[in-house]
């Protein structure tokens, strides 16, 4: 076992940025220019806004501190359905050029960022077979969405908009499936797991009919079950006269094994900010890459690039379904992507995908011998792919210790938070680790035995951990209920006017 | 798996580190481990991938020489403006969002996340202080999205179906909200429809008063507008509106937010906007990000599909940060949620954090100013350029239209020879013969004068 590290995150008290500078202090000056007669009438501001004053260092420490105080994926993070991954720095650096382009630019003066675009796409049909990408989805719920105007767009030219009014999707697929189908206009059927992990071929026959527009999936699904009847769906679903879409967010474990298009859907989306090594920002901005066969193409969000001669020009697809973002996406995150793509190359993306099945199974064993925990659908026997979904439902009955507070309590030895599972829980206290392709053996090692020790102090202090964290920033969350009005503040007006001036702490 | 040398990226690619974590399982190959895969669904062989270049020194300079054949509108002089634009990115904001903490994780908890939630509240706090408004939510994907959920909330809080929009409102703007608006379901439909506008994209408020009703959801206006107008009739709009029943929504550059009136001072119900003026490049498309805001009404508050980083006090009494109403995300609802929320633009929060922190209220108010100064300077040096006419030269903020009918040129060939002969990127084409170009602090007034004295060249 490893020894734990005597982690202790960054403590500054730094206080909110409204508590420091000092009036006329000065972070940026502008050449000064004459505008008093330039403001129409009426429209002048009236009040100064209430912005700190600062000078420049000051901001700048300001937020390094603030970066400290984040433990950021300095530690071991195996956040599961994000695939935490390395984020090659030399694809950062390359795509600063590309930090002072307007997306407006003719397209002669773009030459090098459309090969980038045009390479990668190339490179998704190579992996998925189907027919042409668009990368204007700015994540991955963005990418449903994409789906979702293509659905609308596609009964509606084929006079069935009126009647194809639902979609379905499985109970472990993400919720952005149902949520931007919902928004789109659909009624959502969620389709229930069978005992082995995934939905019955029964329960979709149930539910397909006249009125399927599409159907939204995960697979595998956010705990690593493959639906081996996956073709079976699909025939049934086209044969409907609906849609399949592909939600690939869980791409990792099956690189290079499958391909969406052979297995018979009309459409599949890869995030570039998970699969493809791609820095996630906390949250953005990210890329859906959606791609779909040339029957849907004509209705993809554009301009799309294609390569006219020895030229890269743009294209806007003659049906184009909606925008779903203005311009073409999130361009310098596709040339990281690029860049990522180009650095593993076919062995290399086939590599890591056995790799992260290989160190999935490699925790499995190790964490089922852990007191406590137990592994979603004990009856599908078949190794897991990239990620497997565990309970501590049993820890938390013995010792009143729920995932969070083994979370919290992990997270003072140096680990990340894990990932417990969208709604609903199909497990109780669920947590479900991926290991991915980037972190060592020793990682990974170290991540096992940080949640060993944890559950040893469960059972041996519960107060320890129900206390967690104490090696953090601060403490944890009070209790007290953010949904009450007279208690949230998303800033600090609000704040003041509900609290007063003091802040906690203070 | 392998006999060549380790990949960089992954530690455990050695022979010794694969059979060592095979052996622990029993096996002496991965394949097992794929058996929920049936045979039949498996690829045979590897895709077709172009070689791979696993040398850093080779995929750098592979990298270097393909975006080497881009030129960037920053390398030369460029009046491209629309809704994204070239503002000065402050160096230490490049260098806050480069650091590893915030560039590369997702999520952690309130507490091992409290460095970064401390910075979005100070993006959703300084937002709000410029908008006037004390309910901003993180942001989301673009100004485009941001109209497309504030349009949404109208319908929801209203029950109404009609959306009355600037006609002159830029079209990917537009694109982006008529995907929002149309629904499956004809009883969810928003139907959007467009209110003529002066020549600088100014509502027009007679047929405004015209077209509003008892059944209009919410007015939609932008200030400053597409074409650059600053909408004079923003509160006397919001007062017609609100008069019908209808909800205000404001779209708003939040540059101009020093010396123009706040969204939150003219009566609207709903800001939206860009982030992008806020410390954030270009990046070819890639460095947008919209924001909704309104007041800290309840009742708007249950319709937010956005997540919401409140302030709230941890058990050891100090300052902490958390999710609020998380239950109506689409996260904690899945369909039954308000919309859709997912990964989104949550980088550029704490870059306009930074900027917003480093311009403060007298940098603002400086910023609008030299804005404002530069954008009638371009108009009369515009309008000086024998046969181009420009509509309106005062009361504009970036933007400036100008109409090249009078010279018998159209813009695409104007702008090819701007382009070829004196390396400037012209305005974006509003159609054949008008053309928007933009300015921000970054124009001297000598860049100004350039492309007049360019214009009168290729004009002549």
């Amino acid at each position: 076992m490893s020894r734990l590290r005597r982690f202790h995150a960054a403590r500054w008290d730094e206080p909110l940025i409204h508590r420091i500078g000092a009036p006329g202090r000065r972070g940026q000056h502008f050449p000064l220019a004459d505008a008093a007669d330039l403001v129409p009438a009426g429209l002048a501001r009236a009040t100064a806004p209430d912005l700190p004053e600062l000078s420049e260092p000051e901001v700048l420490h300001h937020y390094l501190r603030l970066s400290q105080e984040t433990m950021g994926m300095l530690g071991v993070s195996l956040f599961g359905t994000c695939t935490m991954k390395y984020n090659p720095r030399a694809g950062e650096l390359a795509a600063r050029a590309l930090a002072g382009v307007h997306p407006q630019q003719p397209p002669e003066t773009l030459q090098g960022l459309l090969e980038c675009v045009h390479g990668l796409d190339l490179a998704l049909r190579a992996l998925s077979g189907m027919d042409r990408f668009t990368f204007q989805a700015a994540g991955g719920a963005d990418a449903a969405w994409t789906q979702a105007v293509i659905t609308r767009a596609w009964h509606a030219a084929r006079g069935e908009g009126d009647t194809r009014t639902q979609i379905i999707t499985s109970l472990q697929s993400h919720p952005c499936n149902p949520a931007t189908a919902a928004t789109a206009g659909y009624e959502i059927i969620t389709l229930p797991l069978g005992a082995n992990g995934y939905p019955s071929l029964d329960a979709l026959k149930a539910a397909l009919g006249p009125n399927t527009a599409a159907l939204m999936i995960n697979n595998p699904d956010d705990m690593g079950v493959y639906n081996p009847e996956i073709t079976e769906w699909v025939r049934l679903t086209k044969a409907a006269g609906a849609l399949a879409f592909y939600d690939h967010a869980n791409f990792n474990g099956v690189m290079t094994k499958i391909r969406a298009r052979d297995l018979g859907f009309d459409a599949c989306m890869f995030m570039l900010h998970k699969t493809f090594g791609v820095s996630k920002g906390g949250g953005g901005p990210a890329v859906g890459a959606y791609g779909c066969t040339a029957e849907l193409a004509p209705f993809l969000p554009g301009p799309l690039v294609t390569r006219q001669g020895g030229a890269y020009a743009l294209e806007t697809p003659v049906h184009m379904a909606a925008r779903v973002r203005e311009y073409m996406g999130n361009l310098q995150q596709v040339v990281k992507a690029w860049a990522w793509t180009r650095s593993m190359g076919a062995q290399g993306l086939a590599d890591a995908s056995d790799m992260s099945v290989l160190l999935n199974n490699y925790m499995e064993t190790r964490l089922l011998g852990l007191r406590g925990v137990t592994r979603s659908h004990p009856e599908q026997a078949l190794p897991r792919l990239e990620m497997t979904r565990y309970s501590l439902g049993t820890l938390f009955e013995e010792t009143g210790v729920s995932a969070v507070d083994v979370q919290n309590r992990m997270a003072d030895f140096g680990i990340d938070a894990f990932w417990l599972s969208h709604e609903p829980w199909i497990v109780p206290q669920p947590f479900t680790p991926e290991a991915g392709e980037m972190w060592s053996k020793e990682d990974i090692d170290y991540w096992i035995d940080g949640l060993e020790a944890v559950i040893a102090e469960a059972y041996a202090d519960p107060a320890r951990v129900l206390g967690a964290p104490h090696n953090q920033v601060v403490g944890k969350l009070n209790a007290s209920d953010l949904d009450d009005p007279a208690n949230w503040a998303t800033t600090w007006a609000a704040w003041r006017r509900k609290q007063g001036d003091r802040l906690p702490g203070e | 798996m392998t006999s060549r040398r380790a990949h960089p990226f992954m530690p455990n690619d050695t022979a010794a580190r694969q059979a060592e974590l095979l052996a622990t399982l029993g096996l002496d190959n991965v394949e097992p481990l794929f058996a929920q895969i049936p045979a039949a669904h498996r690829q045979s062989a590897l895709p077709d991938l172009p070689p791979a270049l696993t040398s850093e020194v080779e995929l750098a300079r592979y990298l270097k020489q393909t975006l080497a054949r881009n030129r960037p509108a920053t390398d030369s002089l460029s009046f491209l403006g629309g809704g994204i634009w070239q503002h000065h990115v402050p160096a230490v904001v490049d260098e806050i969002v480069g650091r590893s903490e915030f560039l590369t994780p997702v999520w952690g908890t309130p507490s091992s996340d409290f460095g970064r939630n401390q910075a979005w509240f100070e993006f959703t706090s300084q937002l709000g202080a410029l908008l006037q408004m004390e309910l901003v939510g993180l942001p989301v994907y673009s100004w485009g999205a941001a109209l497309g959920h504030a349009a949404r909330m109208a319908l929801r809080l209203t029950g109404r179906q009609r959306l009355l929009v600037p006609a002159a409102m830029c079209p990917q703007r537009r694109a982006v909200l008529d995907g929002y608006a149309e629904s499956a379901d004809p009883a969810l439909h928003l139907v959007v429809e467009a209110v003529p506008c002066d020549a600088v994209g100014r509502i027009d408020l007679a047929a405004l008063a015209g077209m509003i009703g008892a059944d209009v959801a919410a007015v939609y206006y932008e200030n400053p507008a597409w074409m650059g107008g600053l909408e004079t009739s923003a509160a006397a709009l919001a007062e017609l509106a609100h008069a019908a029943g209808a909800l205000v929504i404001a779209g708003v550059d939040p540059s101009c937010l020093g010396v123009i009136a706040p969204p939150g001072a003219l009566g609207a119900d709903l800001a939206v906007g860009t982030i992008q003026p806020l410390g954030i490049h270009m990046h070819a498309g890639g460095g947008v990000g919209g924001f909704i805001a309104s007041a800290d009404d309840p009742r708007i508050a249950a319709e937010y599909p956005t997540l919401l980083n409140s302030l709230a006090t941890t058990v050891d009494g100090r300052m902490g940060f958390g999710l609020m109403l998380f239950h109506q995300s689409s996260y904690g609802s899945r369909e039954l949620g308000k919309d859709w929320t997912g990964n989104s633009t949550y980088l550029w929060a704490i870059a306009a954090a930074a900027y917003m922190a480093l311009l403060g209220p007298e940098g603002f108010a400086e910023l609008g100013r030299l804005i404002l100064a530069r954008t009638a300077l371009l108009a009369d040096t515009l309008a000086a350029v024998p046969g181009v006419t420009v509509p309106v030269t005062r009361g504009l903020f970036k933007e400036v239209v100008a109409d090249f009918a009078g010279t018998g040129r159209d813009v695409a060939s104007i702008n090819a020879a701007l382009l070829d002969r004196h390396d400037i990127f012209g305005g974006i084409a509003s159609d054949t013969h008008r053309a928007i170009f933009a300015v921000t602090e970054c124009h001297s007034e000598a860049d100004i004068a350039r492309l007049g004295a360019a214009l009168q060249a290729v004009l002549a």
